[in-house]
């Protein structure tokens, strides 16, 4: 027995040794190699959901990300890294968030500096973790679920708004529209899906529209997918709400719209929290009439800043539509290279560090000054958007609209 | 608690609804009476079906209803090819092995469709997409009366087809006894092969009919099919009738089901009347004895 078991755990000592050894030499090695390789490229692991359910805006945001790194590197690179190029690590996180964690390891392994991306908050809450493992810099595209944030990683940053100010904003915005139109709207119905997503929305509506006057009639759900949407659209004509507030995906409200208008349902207004078709210009694009006057409470780009509208042109061109998974993951690239010329590092713990302390400005997106607190960018908000002339227009916040908000909608 | 407006408007929607289940229903039920498998490609090829009259209309500027009758043709080549060609000779005469490579297909068509045009969700803009009747409580959207009318013309085809034409009598033939079918001199793998081709051009024109007024993206059919299995069921395997009236029950109770217990719950509705069929009528309303 003793005998037959001394070899194993000899071997085994050998072989933990060799690894150690192994570390320690590349750990050695390396280090030198930084320092030596000003001007060589930094990896940057850009992570998507670019196949399965997600592939869209997987895509879309990949689309984002490279467009920065080819940005940044034409315009010379990294400076203070003696000019050093991006070289982006492309993954497929597959939709899910098994599929987002293999890749990390995957990133990790290939000696990437930072994570851009995930999208959807399922795979942010496992990227990143996975990533906090490695110490890993991870900035999260778009993932709005508040928890991405609020676990204590200190490898994690968000530099869009979470779900909690997004809705909280919108409520706002809509007592504020309302009330600068003399108090048209009294009544509201909420038609929601029915996951995580539309159901936080639906709650927080629910619990917070009475307080500011408004009374809410009913409140749907349905799932996705919803095939057909006479039901829902047939209450909300017996009913009759001032306001509409769809929350729900893309597909669904592309039907709920369609539907609304075939039975010449016509509110005062429909107003969507993160709407799926909402402020998205292929909705617009395949429906402007059923587009018309919608407003949205979603992520959006600084209409007023050339850079945005630079970016918008060479997007089109490229015959994608500009969809906040774009300018998103554009901007989250952007906040990297920043954070690499303040730390003057590809270091990941001083690229933490530069992120922690980052007043990153000179960006497209309608925020308030850069400031991180536990990873999230207190100057993240989202915008209020609607249709109109045939364009998706700024109406709120202020400061980046341009466009006054047209309420109620004209018959 | 609800006005009986609502309650008619209600029923007029889950008709028009189940119209469409019942002929996308019917495509599945015809291949399983006579094929006896369960084709899981069924879905997919609604899929394909919708890209194809989506960019027939993209690209040629053609109208869903006129693709029609250039798809039907088409995906009955396709349903032909597919059995006579893959199905049949990957199955080696084991009903399972059928099972297996229909899902296989499935899978290919899919991903086939993800790779080729990406996830992203497509719709088509026709000009009468929006025109809908005045019936005073209610609007009946002029699209999808369309396609209520359009499936019983179809049906009544089909019902034509096997009542009256050689290939109908041998198709019938061979879903009742295929060896003596097979004795009698009916080429048995040509009638498979026509019948999975009538079930695809089913697909097809059930596609046609949605395009107007739905949406298409690479997994789109899967909304529809396991409603379809439900109504081949219910309305006994094989049946054509039974498929027809299936599926206008099921949109029905759809219908009222997420009237009453919200969208969310509205499928139970279907499922609790599945249920009850099979514990009374096993064979489903009009399925003949096993």
């Amino acid at each position: 027995m003793t005998d037959s078991k001394m070899p194993v755990s000899r071997r085994k000592f050998l072989a933990t040794t060799a690894l150690g050894a192994a570390a320690a030499a590349t750990g050695t090695v390396a280090m030198p190699s930084i320092l030596r390789a000003q001007g060589a490229a930094v990896k940057l692991g850009v992570l998507h959901p670019v196949t399965g359910a997600l592939s869209y805006s997987g895509q879309q945001g990949r689309l984002g990300a490279t467009l920065a790194i080819e940005e940044i590197n034409a315009a010379g690179g990294i400076k203070a890294l003696g000019g050093a190029k991006l070289d982006p690590v492309l993954g497929d996180a597959r939709s899910s968030p098994d599929g987002g964690t293999a890749e990390v390891e995957k990133m990790n392994s290939a000696g990437v500096s930072a994570i851009v991306g995930g999208y959807a908050s399922s795979i942010c809450l496992a990227v990143s973790q996975a990533a906090s493992r490695y110490d890993l810099p991870y900035l999260v595209d778009v993932g709005v679920a508040d928890s991405i944030v609020t676990r204590g990683l200190k490898n994690t940053f968000r530099f869009g708004p979470g779900f909690g100010v997004i809705a909280k904003t919108a409520i706002a915005n809509l007592a504020a529209i309302n009330d600068q139109a003399g108090k048209p709207a009294k009544t509201v119905m909420i038609v929601h899906e029915d996951s995580l997503f539309g159901s936080g929305v639906a709650k927080l509506l629910n619990a917070q529209l009475p307080q500011h006057g408004f009374s809410i009639l009913e409140t749907i759900a349905h799932p996705t997918p919803t095939r057909d949407f006479n039901n829902v659209v047939l209450k909300i004509k017996a009913q009759n709400p001032d306001i509409v507030i769809p929350a729900n995906y893309y597909n669904e409200y592309v039907l709920l719209a369609r539907t609304m208008q075939q039975q010449h349902v016509r509110p005062k207004g429909i107003y969507s929290v993160l709407g799926g078709a909402a402020s998205s210009y292929k909705f617009l694009k395949e429906f402007p009439e059923a587009a018309k006057y919608i407003m949205d409470c979603n992520h959006w780009f600084d209409p007023r800043n050339p850079k945005a509208l630079a970016l918008k042109k060479k997007v089109e061109a490229k015959g994608q539509f500009f969809t906040y998974e774009v300018y998103l993951n554009y901007s989250c690239v952007q906040l990297v290279a920043d954070a690499l010329e303040r730390g003057a590092s590809a270091d990941r713990a001083k690229i933490i560090a530069a992120l922690a302390s980052s007043t990153f400005a000179g960006h497209i997106m309608p925020y308030g000054p850069t400031k991180f607190v536990n990873g999230q960018n207190e100057g993240a908000a989202p915008a209020n958007t609607q249709v109109l002339d045939n364009d998706i227009k700024v109406i709120l916040p202020a400061a980046f609209a341009n466009a006054k908000p047209v309420f109620p909608m004209p018959a | 608690m609800f006005t009986p407006a609502i309650l008619i408007a209600a029923i007029f929607n889950g008709l028009l609804t189940g119209a469409v289940y019942a002929l996308v229903a019917l495509g599945l039920t015809l291949v399983y009476g006579v094929l006896h498998i369960i084709n899981f490609a069924h879905g997919a090829l609604l899929s394909a079906a919708l890209f194809a009259a989506f960019f027939a209309f993209h690209q040629f500027g053609l109208d869903p209803y006129l693709a029609a009758f250039l798809l039907a043709p088409a995906f009955f080549a396709c349903g032909y090819a597919f059995q006579r060609f893959v199905i049949g000779p990957a199955s080696h005469g084991d009903d399972r092995n059928m099972l297996l490579v229909t899902l296989g297909i499935a899978i290919v068509i899919e991903n086939a469709l993800l790779y080729a045009f990406h996830a992203d969700t497509r719709t088509i803009d026709v000009p009468y997409a929006f025109q809908s009747i005045d019936l005073g409580f209610t609007f009946l959207a002029v699209p999808r009366l369309v396609g209520f009318g359009a499936v019983f013309v179809v049906a009544l085809l089909l019902w034509l087809i096997m009542a009256w034409t050689d290939t109908g009598k041998a198709i019938r033939a061979v879903a009742k006894e295929r060896l003596g079918a097979e004795l009698a001199g009916i080429d048995v793998a040509h009638i498979y092969a026509v019948t999975f081709g009538l079930g695809t051009a089913c697909v097809a024109i059930a596609a046609c009919l949605l395009i107007p007024t739905y949406y298409v993206n690479p997994s789109v059919g899967n909304a529809f099919v396991l409603i379809a299995f439900t109504i081949v069921v219910l309305g006994g395997m094989g049946s054509v009738p039974g498929a027809l009236i299936g599926g206008l029950v099921t949109g029905v109770v759809e219908s009222l089901s997420g009237l009453f217990l919200g969208d969310s719950l509205g499928q139970i509705g279907i499922f609790l009347i599945f249920i009850l069929v099979l514990l009374v009528r096993p064979n489903g309303l009009f399925g003949a004895k096993a």
